[in-house]
């Protein structure tokens, strides 16, 4: 209430002081976005800070419950589970982020090109996104992991395809909107290129839907790299993701229901955090956001 | 209206036509000799030139589309590179599972979402409602493979009362059946309820608040008749879109379902499909599987018609 009081709305603010104002007076969307870069960093420090080798198998204490010495137990080889989690918050992280940046680098062009020009160019390639997105993206990625061969960097790559669509579709309807504004037809009759109306004009008026999309992206590509991984076509050892290591859990549930229970529940938060933020960004744009 | 029909029927046809394309180049993509990279480097002669007639690659790319695309026509869809089984074949004798796992997920979605949206739509903003808002963020970030996981340390491993996996089919037994089905079903289904409540809540909040809704109203109509026979009717098209997403979700989720549940269904077979490398078996269940998907929206959108008051 206090912070609201502080940051009461002004006459003239911009845009993006509004953006702003609205988004840190979000404290859940806050409060994830801060855990996030925590996750973050604790997956970049984790040689550093893990308690034990996550590697380091000690077949005498197997499936040891949580505890001082192992604060989330131990794996079936002893391994000591705090270790291996923390481990793995950077490959699954990094799956999330490539793929989305692949997805956005392939659908973003792409539907800028499709919404911006219009005419057979758009029509094929929406018909092409139709078609993709009707095959669920789960098989997609299935069959052309089927081809490449499984391993995290075809599934990153399988991701980023499937996903792809999304970016081609924020883009397209975008460019449409923006291509009927006055100052773009100015622009025109004024001799300015194609190229250069799109970058200076086209994609910065992109930039808080593409945040949006990108946010969610990032908290379902970890969902199905999980998925993959779990299947075990993802994140092959020694390496771990969280996914990979529900795998190897699975077999031993009834040892230790940690082994299960802490891997999951770790991707649930990441992606519920990555939503978290996606919502807020886009609450937070309010107005702005339906003026294209 | 038959020619808006026609419309969207054609329209669904070319994205069909554009799905086989793509399933089809899928071969085309393999790097290097698709042959060797199915084998693997210790291939004989004879197998490397099995596989290139089976695949007919000693034949240009358009012609055998063509010739792989009349095949699918008349319902042959190949033979598995590995075992003597027709694709076709296959997928018929483990279709039954995974139809029942997503059809009954989708019903219980559908059911459950919406009556959770009716009650969070009756005061918007109140304790009860944000309670359920935080619920359906978690059902759609939860992982659906974890959640069956869960389940079946809680309901099979440590309270022993249903079983963790496996299938029975309902003329064998159709108590087993059924107790076999509960945990996957609900597992499948906890994403799709979550959005479905998202969504009912949201355009049952935007219907309330209308201005036929006010009329019947200051009509002095029953609020519970308002709510059922009115409202609900307006709300529930931008739900049955969804639904119709749901769908094309539930295929791709069954396919992790039915691996945590070792339940031989589709989704099983596509897995051991990819992991021997069985780009023809892959092929044929990921283009029928979209057939489905297709036919399943297109009849959504025509369902639209029926449900929204301004077309009739």
């Amino acid at each position: 209430m206090f912070m609201r009081s502080l940051r009461a709305p002004k006459e003239h603010e911009s845009p993006f002081a509004r953006f702003t104002r609205r988004f840190l007076s979000d404290r859940l969307g806050m409060s994830f976005l801060v855990f996030l870069l925590v996750l973050i960093a604790v997956g970049l420090l984790a040689p550093l800070i893990s308690p034990y080798d996550p590697e380091a198998q000690d077949l005498g204490s197997a499936f040891a419950p949580a505890s001082a010495a192992h604060l989330l137990g131990t794996d079936e080889v002893g391994r000591d589970y705090l270790s291996r989690m923390l481990h793995a918050i950077r490959p699954t992280l990094l799956a999330g982020v490539l793929a989305t940046a692949l997805s956005l680098l392939i659908g973003l062009p792409t539907g800028l090109a499709a919404g911006y020009f219009r005419g057979a160019l758009d029509t094929a390639l929406s018909r092409f996104t139709d078609a993709v997105m009707a095959i669920p993206s789960l098989l997609f990625a299935l069959a052309l992991v089927a081809i490449l061969g499984p391993g995290i960097r075809t599934v990153i790559l399988a991701i980023g395809v499937a996903n792809a669509p999304r970016f081609f579709r924020v883009a397209r309807s975008i460019a449409l909107v923006i291509r009927q504004e006055t100052y773009i037809e100015a622009s025109r009759s004024l001799g300015i290129s194609h190229s250069r109306i799109l970058r200076t004009h086209v994609l910065p008026n992109m930039a808080s839907p593409l945040i949006v999309q990108i946010s969610m992206t990032i908290g379902f590509s970890i969902l199905f790299e999980a998925g993959l991984s779990f299947l075990g076509l993802g994140v092959q050892a020694p390496e771990a993701s969280w996914g990979s290591m529900l795998r190897n859990a699975t077999a031993y549930a009834s040892e230790n229901i940690g082994l299960v229970l802490w891997p999951g529940l770790a991707i649930l938060v990441v992606v519920l955090a990555f939503n978290t933020v996606g919502d807020s960004v886009r609450d937070s744009l309010g107005r702005e956001q339906r003026k294209f | 209206m038959a020619r808006e029909i026609l419309t969207r029927l054609l329209s669904s046809l070319l994205v069909l036509w554009l799905v086989s394309v793509i399933v089809f180049m899928l071969t085309a993509l393999i790097p290097g000799d698709p042959a060797l990279t199915i084998l693997g480097e210790n291939a004989t002669p004879e197998q490397i030139a099995e596989v290139h007639a089976q695949l007919g690659l000693d034949q240009p790319l358009v012609a055998r589309y063509f010739q792989w695309l009349t095949a699918v026509l008349s319902g042959d869809l190949g033979q598995s590179l590995f075992s003597s089984q027709t694709v076709a074949g296959a997928i018929a004798s483990r279709i039954t599972p995974t139809v029942e796992l997503i059809l009954f997920a989708l019903v219980l979605s559908l059911l459950i979402g919406t009556a959770v949206g009716v009650i969070s739509s009756i005061r918007p903003r109140s304790v009860l409602d944000r309670a359920i808002q935080t619920l359906s963020s978690v059902g759609i970030a939860v992982p659906n493979f974890w959640l069956g996981a869960m389940l079946i340390a809680i309901f099979s491993i440590s309270l022993a009362w249903l079983p963790s996996g496996d299938y029975t089919a309902f003329g064998d037994d159709p108590q087993r059946w059924a107790r076999n089905l509960t945990l996957p079903v609900i597992a499948l289904a906890a994403g799709g309820i979550a959005e479905i409540a998202r969504q009912s809540r949201a355009s049952l909040i935007d219907v309330q608040e209308m201005e036929f809704v006010r009329t019947l109203k200051a009509k002095g109509l029953d609020p519970v008749t308002i709510k059922l026979r009115h409202v609900l009717r307006s709300a529930m098209i931008p739900v049955v879109t969804v639904a119709g997403l749901q769908v094309n979700r539930l295929f791709g989720l069954s396919v992790l379902i039915e691996a945590v549940f070792r339940i031989p269904g589709i989704g099983s077979l596509l897995v051991s499909s990819v992991f021997t490398r069985d780009i023809v078996m892959v092929q044929g269940t990921v283009l029928l599987i979209t057939c489905v998907v297709i036919a399943v929206n297109l009849v959504v959108d025509l369902s639209y018609r029926w449900l929204n008051p301004k077309t009739v």
